[in-house]
């Protein structure tokens, strides 16, 4: 018996369901079986409507209210699970929430949880999830032992979405079991931060910066450059714990993986902590003084050279030609 | 506010991240040999426990590590920037020890400190499971906040500023709560000469799993259910041509991307 039923946990922002949710559903449908989504937030129906597409066929709708996700949605899932309704495979993406419901699920049930996922099969009852090590040189798959469900986090853009042509999903309301103190990380604000240009993770360019500017200052080259390519800014995690721009902007293990046509790295030296977030990149160009970085071993144009040189004198060219 | 404030940091004492990670061909573990740092991760906890305890006027810091071979170096080091003690939680039955193997020990080691407030990193530079905060909370029934930002507390309360996709939440949580500190939001202070004096006598407390009421079916190979099947090298991106800038430069960066009709 291969995987008879997989549940997908469902984000959404503002209305709109998450790509990694979208990504996870196609890759659910690829291992065939059902394919069911646990969502906690509002606007059940519209969101049911869209996972449909995606090939959910059921809806678990918990409502969460105002607190965090992670300590209800798991209280609801393991309830149901509890009571019989019980997938083999539970996905979730690599996101804040899904770390939150993923890490309290195992807790509650007692199963481990596989992180970082890029890859899952199934082979008969046996579940394995594929991870990409050491920035990304080395595939590691990692089988579940045990009974299931089995729990599982990937990582954005492991999977390419693509909608199944179904109707809307059926909205099955669940109730939420009361979880104490636990569940009672109440959110009293959210903060939308103004944002121009491209997200981060969407951008058809994106150009980052690394401690190689020298300077938190100097990041304003990186911001212009994106800004004249349509891109997006990004950051080394070194400059990200320096302080220098905030965490959204990090690209890496710890941050955002990106996937644009092309990746300008500018004074980042290439640990594997920053590849593992960028090498799926289309075109990598590197910008580094040092001449060895490991950076240009995966750089489709390397220049060895001054950041602080070739970047003004880019910027100056790119505006000429308007 | 708690005219005391104790505060827990987990701290992970991890290789040196500069150096090539390595595998261990038997195990397919991660090689944990030779020197061990403290996780850069984990000094914004400290520095957070740090001035938590501060502006609540007492208080002090407690860190809980858990290494398979009795290693201090990366304590001392937390301990030299002002954390008052550790527990340190060393048993060769945690060899293979997965994320929830891990936060069964953390939970259980954090019931005997008894804080207020629990603070880890969002994840580790070497396992980055990113699970173990809401594992640990949820084994202790605790609330829980992940990727703060920000983080005040009063009367008994977090007020803690969470990153999110689109910006940051306010959340709010009653204490004890586990909150996991997101990097670059404190500067974690250097240790000063006095303190790297002070660290060396400070009280590390050594225990075994079955010091904690654990037993070696709940950490470990057994505990993980879990196994590698298979390690293989990815398909390598090859690089390309790397031209040396002689002033010029800026200028095949303009035809490599013409050519890609990006501009």
């Amino acid at each position: 018996m291969a995987v008879s039923t997989t549940w997908v946990f469902a984000e959404s922002s503002e209305g709109k369901v998450a790509t990694i949710t979208l990504e996870l559903l196609t890759k659910a449908r690829a291992l065939g079986g059902t394919v069911e989504a646990f969502y906690g937030g509002g606007d059940a129906d519209a969101i049911a409507e869209q996972l449909g597409k995606f090939g959910a066929t059921k809806m678990y709708a918990a409502d969460a209210g105002d607190v965090l996700q992670g300590a209800p949605v798991a209280a609801a899932m393991a309830a149901q699970i509890e009571s019989g309704n019980k997938p083999d495979l539970i996905l979730f993406g690599q996101t804040y929430d899904g770390r939150d419901v993923a890490g309290r699920l195992s807790a509650k049930l007692d199963k481990p949880a596989l992180t970082n996922g890029v890859d899952v099969s199934a082979d008969g009852d046996k579940v394995t999830v594929q991870n990409a090590i050491f920035g990304g040189n080395t595939l590691v798959q990692t089988a579940f032992a045990g009974d299931g469900p089995f729990l599982a986090l990937f990582r954005p853009k492991s999977f390419a979405a693509e909608e199944g042509g179904g109707g809307a999903a059926e909205v099955v309301k669940v109730g939420v079991p009361d979880t104490g103190t636990a569940g009672q990380s109440k959110v009293l604000d959210r903060h939308v931060e103004e944002h121009t240009g491209p997200k981060l993770d969407e951008a058809e360019v994106v150009v980052s910066g690394g401690r190689g500017l020298g300077a938190a200052e100097k990041y304003e080259m990186i911001e212009q450059l994106a800004k004249l390519l349509k891109g997006a800014p990004g950051a080394s995690r070194a400059i990200v714990d320096a302080g220098w721009v905030p965490y959204a902007y990090q690209v890496g293990q710890t941050g955002k993986v990106v996937k644009p046509n092309v990746y300008i790295a500018a004074g980042i030296s290439g640990a594997t902590q920053h590849l593992v977030g960028m090498k799926g990149a289309k075109n990598i160009i590197a910008i580094n003084k040092d001449k060895d970085a490991p950076i240009f071993s995966i750089a489709d144009l390397g220049i060895v050279g001054d950041v602080h040189k070739v970047i003004p004198k880019l910027l100056e060219a790119l505006q000429a030609k308007g | 506010m708690p005219p005391h404030m104790n505060v827990v940091v987990c701290a992970k004492q991890i290789p040196d991240p500069a150096a090539p990670g390595e595998l261990d061909p038997n195990t397919k573990t991660l090689k944990r040999e030779g020197k061990l740092i403290l996780d850069d991760s984990d000094a914004y906890g400290v520095e957070m426990g740090l001035q938590l305890a501060d502006k609540a006027g007492g208080g002090e810091v407690t860190l809980i590590s858990m290494a398979p071979n009795s290693e201090v170096s990366g304590l001392r080091t937390a301990l030299a920037m002002g954390a008052a003690k550790a527990i340190l939680v060393s048993d060769e039955a945690l060899q293979g020890t997965d994320s929830l193997g891990t936060a069964k020990v953390l939970a259980a080691a954090i019931k005997r400190a008894e804080p207020d407030l629990v603070l880890t990193a969002t994840e580790s530079t070497d396992g980055y499971t990113g699970v173990l905060p809401a594992q640990v909370a949820e084994i202790l029934g605790w609330p829980s906040i992940t990727f703060a930002k920000h983080i005040e507390v009063a009367d008994g309360t977090a007020k803690v500023q969470r990153q999110t996709e689109e910006g940051y939440d306010e959340v709010e949580a009653s204490l004890p709560a586990i909150v996991s500190v997101t990097a670059g939001v404190v500067e974690p202070r250097y240790p000063s000469f006095k303190g790297i004096m002070a660290a060396k006598n400070k009280p590390v407390d050594e225990v075994k799993i079955t010091d904690l009421g654990l037993s070696a079916d709940d950490v470990g190979w057994k505990g993980a259910r879990q196994e590698i099947v298979d390690v293989s090298p990815a398909e390598e991106r090859q690089a390309g041509e790397i031209v040396e800038d002689e002033g010029d430069a800026h200028e095949r960066i303009v035809q490599f991307l013409e050519k890609l009709k990006v501009i």
